[in-house]
Formats: structure tokens, C-alpha cells, sequence
């Protein structure tokens, strides 16, 4: 299979990147590792004209300490962020979980700011920031903003990066000891998650965060859940209510109603591991 | 557009279209044909090939991103005499295939995982989810397995 033609631009600074992306518009999407866009465009269910090729842009790929947060820079690949002492040692969680996605030649290629700006319910790691409740830096031509993971994606496949930014940054509040619980139902082991959840405590307020992976067209939170358990109740009765309030899909590997009982089962397993 | 790459450790240049598949320019461009396109959607692992020294799938990677770089196929492995690469041995030595339309890519892994594991002993465990890229669909893994880990072992590959 092979994408439709486009016009290949390859950026050398972020700069570049916005000049191109002003002078394109909508024409023109950003890649990075390609380990969501290429596959979508070999399909032709994307067909951009102009491809932005950020992925040489070095200054984007690092892990940072920001104090009470740890700074990771969008282009750093799943690989580098499952084997960073600061990440192991911070946020235990994201290490494990970027460690799980796809398979060694996946975590080579695919980065954390293209799974996230990607925006697809699917994958591990918006759940994972969405649980520790972190925050993503978007880079525009006049100015650099700041959005909440939990206020990021507004639909399906759609994310509030706008035509004319990058995101740049991920931050995610360090655990400062919590505990956490990482759950996905995959076939192989390769696969994407039919459906996963990923659960946090936050030592610093003991404040528990719950994201789910692949329930909804969106990634999300389980808000019902963070609620039940923020006023007293164990892992099982939290759970319960995991699928509350979220338009679950059915689709060819899970009906909507295994996928809520997946649902329920799995939160219940991760929130279990993060309260222990 | 021309992309110029270390392939094999020898530079060359072609003059491919921006959509060019890196597997494609390797196999078709520079007809090197050892690599194998299995599924074509990243799942497979038989296009696997070593991109700056780390696997990737080929499929999945445009040759204009592998531009400037250094790409190691299968045909780059043995040294000019013919003798094999550790790795390769251990395949023969194990009986480490079946049909062997999956095999380059697995070596491919297989270099890669031993590469990249530091002072670590790779364990079973280590080999068996290093290797969750890559499928057999012969279901000939055990021999795989058994081969991956005499290759760990091999003196030669000890830094």
C-alpha cells in the first residue's frame, strides 16, 4: 500500500515549522516517528498535501525536570521515555506503560507528542496523562499556551491543537511515591488495547486519577470514578460506575456491552494496584 | 526527490518519489531484495531493518525520513568473506526457521534487542517480548528463541 502523492517538506527549526504550517494551512500536516500518520495515509484515509517533517527537530527530544513536574519534549520516542532514569523515578507509570505500546520497532519510531496530538482513543498514552492530569504546551506563531490533558481532545481524532500550532511539551505532575494500576486487553501482544485503563494516586493529596483507554471516541476520564473514590469508596464500588456516563462503541473486536463489562473489570484491577 | 543513505555501509542516492516507502527504496531501488514485506501494516516485523543501529519496520517509514542516515539490511550482516553474523549462525546452528519469509526480519530484531541491551543478561522473558514485533507464522518460535539466546551469548557480541 502506498500513500497518495504529497508535497515532502522537511523543517529544521520550530520556527520552519510554523512558517510552513501558516504558508499551508489545512493542506499540511506535521509527522513525526509516522507511526499513526503513515499507516492512516497508506489506507488513504488521510491524504494531506503537504507533509511537515519535524522529525530531525533534535531540540524537541528530551526529558526535563521541571520541579514539581517532569518536562517532556514532544519528538521523544516511546523507547526513550521507557528507559529514562528521571521517568522511572518520577512517574513510574508512564515508563511502564511507554514500554508496553506496539512493539521495539514501534517504540523506536513513535513519539509521545505525535501519539498525543494524534488524539486517537485508542492509545496508552493520552490515558496516562489524562489520569496524572498533566498539561500539553502548544507552540503558535504569536504565542505558547498551556491546555489541560483533560481539556485537549474535543472529538474524534480531533485535539485543541489549532492549524497553525505545534505541541511542543508534555508536562506531567511527578507521583512523589503514589501508587498506580495499568490494565489493557490486547489479542497479540502488539495490539492496541480493545480496552485499557490506567489508574494514579498522587501522594502529594492523595488525590486518585483514573484515564481509560479505547471506551469512547475519545480519550478519557472516568470522572464517576475519580468522584466515588475522592468520597470514600474501595476500588470494586468505585468501579462499578466506571462506564457512567461515556458513550461507549462497539465495533468488530468488542460489542459496546463487553466493553463496558471490560470496562468496570479493568478499572476495578488498575484502582485496586494504585490504592494498594 | 533523491535520498542518499549509508546503506550497508556504502553511500548511495536515488532519485524516488516523496510517497516511497522506505522497504520500497531498499528492495526496489536499490534492489536489494533480502527484505521482506510481510503485512504491510506494522504488525509483521518482516521488513524489519536497522535504521542508525535500531529496528524499525520498513513499511512504515518513509525513505525521505531515512535520508542522511545509516540503514543495515540482512545483505549487510555477513563480512565480505561470506562469513555470518553471529546472529546468522545461531539461526543455522538452531534451525531457527521454518519457511524463511520472516527470518531477515527477525535477525534484524534480534541484532537490535542484543545492541541495545546494555549490561543487561537477556533473559527468555527479555528475548520473547523483545521479539513481539515480529511474527512466525510458521509458529516456529521456540527454535527462535533458542537462537536468539545462543546469539546473546556469543563472545563477538559482548562489548
Amino acid at each position: 500500500m502506498i500513500p497518495s502523492s504529497f508535497e515532502y517538506v522537511r523543517a529544521g527549526s520550530i520556527e520552519q515549522t510554523l512558517d510552513l504550517l501558516n504558508e499551508h494551512g489545512d493542506a499540511a500536516k506535521l509527522l513525526a516517528g509516522g507511526h499513526s500518520l503513515l499507516p492512516l495515509m497508506k489506507l488513504r484515509l488521510a491524504s494531506p498535501e503537504v507533509l511537515v517533517d519535524i522529525g530531525r527537530l533534535a531540540e524537541l527530544a528530551y526529558v526535563g525536570d521541571g520541579g514539581d513536574y517532569v518536562a517532556i519534549g514532544a519528538l521523544t520516542t516511546h523507547d526513550e521515555v521507557s528507559r529514562s532514569p528521571l521517568i522511572a523515578a518520577e512517574l513510574p507509570v508512564l515508563a511502564h506503560v511507554a514500554g508496553q505500546i506496539g512493539d521495539p520497532q514501534v517504540r523506536h519510531r513513535g513519539t509521545i507528542g505525535g501519539s498525543i496530538a494524534h488524539g486517537d482513543p485508542a492509545s496508552d498514552l493520552p490515558a496516562v496523562a489524562l489520569a496524572l492530569g498533566g498539561t500539553y504546551v502548544l507552540t503558535g506563531p504569536s504565542e505558547t499556551r498551556e491546555v489541560r490533558a483533560a481539556a485537549f481532545h474535543l472529538g474524534f481524532l480531533e485535539t485543541a491543537v489549532a492549524p497553525d500550532e505545534i505541541l511542543t511539551e508534555i508536562r506531567l505532575p511527578k507521583m512523589a511515591g503514589g501508587g498506580w494500576g495499568f490494565e489493557k486487553l490486547t489479542k497479540r501482544a502488539q495490539d492496541w488495547a480493545i480496552v485499557g485503563a490506567v489508574a494514579v494516586r498522587l501522594d502529594g493529596n492523595g488525590s486518585v486519577g483514573v484515564g481509560l483507554i479505547n471506551v469512547g471516541s475519545v480519550p478519557a476520564r472516568a470522572l464517576s470514578v475519580e468522584a466515588a473514590v475522592a468520597s470514600g469508596a474501595g476500588a470494586a464500588e468505585a468501579a462499578a460506575q466506571a462506564d457512567t456516563g461515556i458513550e461507549v462503541t462497539g465495533d468488530l473486536n468488542a460489542s459496546a456491552a463487553f466493553r463496558r463489562h471490560l470496562t468496570r473489570v479493568l478499572v476495578e484491577r488498575a484502582l485496586a494496584k494504585a490504592l494498594a | 526527490m533523491h535520498v542518499t543513505v549509508t546503506l550497508n555501509g556504502a553511500d548511495v542516492t536515488y532519485d524516488v518519489e516523496p510517497r516511497t516507502l522506505l522497504v520500497h527504496y531498499i528492495r526496489d531501488a536499490a534492489g536489494l531484495k533480502g527484505t521482506n514485506v510481510g503485512c504491510d501494516t506494522t504488525s509483521c516485523g518482516a521488513c524489519t531493518v536497522l535504521l542508525d543501529g535500531r529496528s524499525v519496520k520498513s513499511c512504515t517509514v518513509l525513505a525521505a525520513q531515512a535520508d542522511s542516515s545509516s540503514v543495515t539490511t540482512i545483505e549487510g550482516l555477513a563480512e565480505a568473506d561470506g562469513t555470518m553474523h553471529p546472529v546468522q549462525k545461531a539461526f543455522h546452528e538452531h534451525h531457527g526457521l521454518q519457511c524463511g519469509y520472516c527470518t531477515p526480519g527477525m535477525v534484524m530484531a534480534i541484532v537490535s534487542l542484543i545492541a541495545e541491551r546494555g549490561d543487561h543478561e537477556l533473559t527468555e522473558t527479555d528475548i520473547r517480548q523483545g521479539l513481539e514485533g515480529n511474527l512466525c507464522r510458521c509458529t516456529g518460535y521456540h527454535n527462535i528463541v533458542e537462537a536468539a539466546m545462543a546469539a546473546a551469548r556469543a563472545p563477538e557480541l559482548r562489548s
